[in-house]
């Protein structure tokens, strides 16, 4: 037979494949739809969270930073709660991460503050002195992209009905009032920062990265 | 309707995709010496502002090396090896000598525009699967081309039985379409929202699914990137080289039918005691385990085509890298599976034993055996001998020994990291803060930044030896049979 195929490269072709191809049929299809499922309580990101997202994204903090807590005491009992199937219902893509030259951030959000943040990305040496993470000065002169922002949720909630704009849920709307909303949300964390850039770009309208990635990092709990 | 006299096969595609090959590996492994050195040495993170901090150069280094070097590399030997072992040159038809032109080019200008893509930012930030949308548009049709020119040259081939290297380059194009075409699925916003940025696209799958499927595609990116075309390659340049037959071509059915079939289930390893399913974590698990046979089938095959033949070691360089590069992936294809071992993965994941395992992978096995073949080539493409011998030596020796520490210092700093993580003391308290599994690594840090500066050497003496093979060595009136002379 395999010297057949070994003539026939048609044939060994389509034979390849169909070896090739059952694992990831077998494996990842029959648990799709329940590891699509959302933990009870779970809300879309809002807007400003998912441009920070973006941010995190773009400089690509998965290459240093995990978002998994893996179920061992040793982990629970540093970063919190084992993380849970159902709480990445939302993140496309998942940023799970296969690197901690850092910490893991699944649950950063309930131990690091805004001035915590703040400090750590001017300079993380001012916080945790043996750090050799590097400084992300640009993120408090850069602008963070809203409209992008507004369209990933935007075409979550259109092409894979990600439930925005439910009762008691994360309010979406039109672009304009994403903006609106997306500044009222900015203007709080950036009360709480004292780089006057920061806040001067913020009073004017604009959101630097720094504010969106915070927004971000205060999500992840 | 074959005729005695030797065929003239046309190298014009082999010698355009060897010079990428140089250019890229070069470019990526100074990205990778760069970063290496960042960790050990955070100044340097401040070198190209915004665009030069460490998270923003890894995928950088990544890309490059996997579909700047490697894939060059396979897609030189390839029109090498495919016009070859079918008998046939390409120049035969002017369809296919097109094809195979506008493949390179699409090619080169792709992943120009790649690099410097990731270097502003643009990034799906999915391991190794982190270009944008319409990046992958591109990927894809550069890969449509390259099926098009191999079975266009299979179709037109005098050979009617297709020899093994063939069989994995084969797989390798339908492993490569069906993972990347699968993990890339994504929805550009700005076509459904119609605002934002052009470039911005979101995976259709989410959380777990996505993990999943990411993994099924990086793993197997490996499998089908960094081990079957590579596979491929030294198949046919160890018993050119050597002037041996194949030791068994039984063993060689088992491996790659095997490797075929095993390979994909184990995608899974990469997700012990995450949020997938325990059955396919074990599958993951068992299966990597499994992988051993196949994976030391193809390389004991390797070995023992020397049978009888070791002296050659001793006086042919060429030689020397590819034994050594089926060391290296026995190694490799050995560690892997200890390390997708549950109890094993439960301290070496998140550490830097994973990129130790890669880089004895990568440097130890992939870039040596496509180096050599590049060596092995130049004799026949370029029509001269290899330039120098002893440089060949002084790299052989530099990049081992590089290859040596970079997997050492990574073993350690990744068992220690993961031992300190867990350390607990008499009261069951956690005894290191984060902080100090990092200042504790960077001594090895250090050492894996050298190691890296010393292949990085290595790899510039190798560039200069073609270089200069290329344009000033000694003309050959004959292609050599076997050995390729050198000086």
């Amino acid at each position: 037979m395999f010297h057949w195929l070994e003539k026939n490269p048609f044939f060994f072709s389509v034979g390849v494949f169909v070896v090739i191809a059952f694992a990831g049929l077998i494996e990842i299809l029959p648990n799709f739809a329940e590891a699509s499922r959302p933990v009870l309580g779970l809300k879309p990101y809002t807007v400003l969270e998912l441009a920070g997202k973006e941010v995190y994204k773009k400089d690509h903090c998965i290459a240093c930073h995990s978002q998994l807590i893996r179920p061992f005491k040793s982990e629970t009992d540093r970063y919190g709660m084992y993380s849970l199937s159902g709480e990445y219902a939302y993140d496309r893509p998942f940023l799970w991460g296969s690197k901690r030259t850092g910490p893991d951030l699944h649950r950063v959000g309930n131990y690091r503050t805004t001035d915590w943040h703040e400090n750590h990305m001017w300079d993380p040496t001012s916080v945790v002195p043996q750090s050799i993470m590097p400084a992300y000065k640009h993120h408090f002169t850069n602008i963070a992209d809203i409209d992008t922002a507004y369209a990933e949720a935007f075409t979550v909630k259109t092409v894979f009905s990600t439930p925005y704009d439910i009762e008691g849920g994360v309010k979406l709307g039109t672009l304009d009032e994403a903006k609106v909303a997306a500044l009222a949300e900015a203007k709080v964390i950036a009360a709480d920062m004292k780089n006057q850039n920061v806040k001067d770009a913020v009073t004017r309208g604009e959101i630097p990265e720094i504010v969106a990635l915070i927004a971000y990092m205060h999500r992840l709990k | 309707m074959q005729s005695n006299a030797a065929l003239e096969y046309d190298y014009s595609v082999v010698k355009l995709f060897t010079y990428t090959t140089i250019l890229f590996g070069f470019l990526g492994m100074l990205i990778g010496t760069l970063i290496a050195s960042q960790l050990a040495f955070p100044e340097l993170n401040y070198l190209l502002g915004e665009y030069g901090t460490f998270s923003r150069l890894r995928p950088v280094h990544t890309n490059i090396v996997i579909y700047g070097f490697t894939l060059s590399g396979i897609w030189a030997t390839f029109y090498y090896v495919g016009q070859r072992t079918l008998k046939v040159s390409i120049a035969e038809s002017k369809f296919l000598t097109i094809m195979s032109k506008v493949h390179f080019w699409l090619y080169f200008v792709g992943a120009l525009i790649g690099v410097v893509s990731l270097l502003l930012g643009f990034s799906a930030s999915k391991e190794y699967a982190e270009f944008e949308w319409p990046i992958d548009v591109v990927v894809v049709l550069i890969w449509v081309i390259w099926g098009v020119t191999m079975f266009g040259l299979i179709g037109i081939r005098r050979e009617k039985t297709l020899y093994i290297s063939l069989w994995y380059y084969i797989a390798c194009f339908l492993g490569i379409a069906m993972l990347y075409l699968f993990n890339n699925m994504e929805v550009p916003t700005y076509l459904v929202a119609g605002v934002g940025s052009v470039w911005h696209s979101v995976s259709m799958y989410s959380g777990t699914n996505d993990a999943l499927v990411q993994w099924w595609f990086g793993h197997n990116a490996v499998a089908f990137a960094f081990t079957v075309p590579i596979i491929a390659i030294i198949y046919y340049f160890l018993p050119k080289e050597s002037g041996q037959a194949v030791y068994s071509y039984k063993l060689s059915l088992l491996s790659f039918w095997g490797l075929m079939f095993v390979y994909l289930w184990a995608g899974s390893h990469h997700l012990l005691y995450a949020t997938v399913p325990d059955w396919m974590q074990t599958m993951g698990s068992i299966f990597s385990i499994v992988l051993i046979l196949p994976s030391w089938g193809s390389a004991i095959n390797m070995l023992l085509t020397m049978k009888g033949e070791w002296n050659q070691l001793t006086d042919n360089p060429l030689i020397k890298f590819m034994v050594l590069a089926s060391t290296f992936y026995m190694l490799s294809t050995l560690e892997g599976p200890i390390q997708a071992i549950k109890s094993v993965n439960a301290i070496a994941h998140f550490t830097d034993w994973i990129p130790g395992h890669v880089h004895d992978g990568v440097l130890g096995w992939v870039a040596f055996t496509i180096m050599s073949a590049l060596f092995h080539m130049a004799p026949r493409a370029f029509k001269r001998e290899i330039y120098s011998k002893s440089l060949m030596e002084t790299q052989f020796w530099l990049q081992t020994t590089a290859v040596v520490l970079y997997f050492t210092s990574m073993w350690i700093a990744g068992i220690t990291q993961g031992m300190m993580w867990r350390a607990v003391d008499e009261y069951g308290n956690l005894m290191y803060s984060f902080i100090d599994t990092v200042a504790v690594l960077r001594p090895y840090y250090t050492i894996r930044a050298l190691a890296g500066l010393m292949y990085l050497t290595g790899f510039i003496i190798f560039t200069y030896n073609m270089y200069m093979t290329i344009t000033a060595s000694k003309k050959l009136e004959e292609e050599p049979q076997f050995r390729s002379p050198m000086a």
